[in-house]
């Protein structure tokens, strides 16, 4: 266990953290231009959706990333509450924003990918308005936590929010098999071979891969934001601020 | 180019979605950049006042 308080001192991540981010951006920029040119170029017209299927590579890993950053926050949430580690706290707050932004990123693609395909931008379907939920959860959790002055007790009440909250993830993942939504139900599983044309699915896989990566980079960045925020005036912050911002 | 640019007549939806995407995560990178910048300031300040250079 001492390696891991080790790890998760602010101190000892905060060199870390900064070192990681630029490799994680660099390697989302190299996926992304592929998957781009895969999504965009490379990929052939759906047979039944025309080109508004394209949109799909943007829509399938936004909607990914909302749910997974959701669950990693409120992971941290329960380390936090039972560990008392700082740096789980900050963790927890660095997802927070990047999750609300793909969050906001799958219910504005779906809506356009939806008009052509359904002829609705929205309709108050299981799959669309739990997703939804999630916007607002994140938002929640970022509103409550500027909310409460006092650090500490601002990250308690938002690592509750955050595990509370969880309860949502299963519903949207599962809602277009236990609800007859218009939403159509998963063509990747685990379990069953994906219902989509290979390069489809090897250029949405490799978008997944980008926005994952992204997601690292900018948590990793935002984390020292929020270190350096936190952690103002401390000893050990001496030798980072002095000289030139980095 | 243009053929490319109509996407089969779905060049709004794919374009605002791909767009809107770009924006997004522009919009994020710049606030993340401003809010480090803010963060750093700060702590640099602090850090004279405590320990005087």
């Amino acid at each position: 266990m001492r390696w891991l308080y080790r790890y998760a001192s602010p101190a000892t991540f905060y060199p870390v953290a900064g070192a990681l981010a630029p490799w994680f951006f660099v390697a989302a920029a190299l996926l992304g231009a592929a998957g781009l040119y895969i999504g965009l170029i490379a990929a052939p017209t759906d047979f039944q959706q025309g080109d508004a299927y394209r949109i799909i590579y943007i829509h399938v890993p936004a909607a990914w990333m909302s749910m997974f950053i959701y669950v990693v926050m409120a992971a941290y949430g329960v380390l936090f509450l039972s560990l008392n580690t700082r740096l789980s706290a900050m963790m927890m707050s660095a997802l927070a924003p990047t999750g609300a932004m793909f969050t906001f990123l799958a219910l504005w693609t779906g809506a356009l990918w939806g008009r052509p395909t359904w002829g609705a931008y929205w309709v108050w379907d299981a799959r669309l308005t739990s997703e939804l939920i999630l916007l607002f959860l994140y938002l929640g959790f970022m509103a409550l936590q500027a909310a409460i002055e006092d650090p500490r007790r601002a990250d308690r009440a938002a690592a509750l929010l955050a595990i509370v909250g969880v309860v949502n993830v299963p519903i949207i993942y599962f809602s277009v098999q236990w609800w007859n939504t218009l939403h159509q139900g998963a063509s990747v599983s685990l379990t069953a071979s994906p219902k989509m044309a290979r390069i489809m699915l090897t250029g949405m896989l490799i978008m997944s891969l980008a926005a994952w990566l992204y997601a690292i980079g900018a948590s990793l960045l935002r984390v020292r934001a929020i270190i350096l925020e936190r952690e103002a005036g401390a000893e050990w912050l001496q030798g980072h601020v002095d000289g030139k911002a980095r | 180019m243009m053929e490319w640019l109509a996407m089969g007549g779905y060049g709004g939806y794919v374009w605002g979605a791909y767009g809107v995407a770009v924006i997004a995560i522009g919009a994020e990178c710049i606030a993340l950049v401003r809010r480090r910048r803010r963060a750093f300031a700060r702590a640099r300040a602090e850090a004279e006042v405590n320990h005087g250079d």
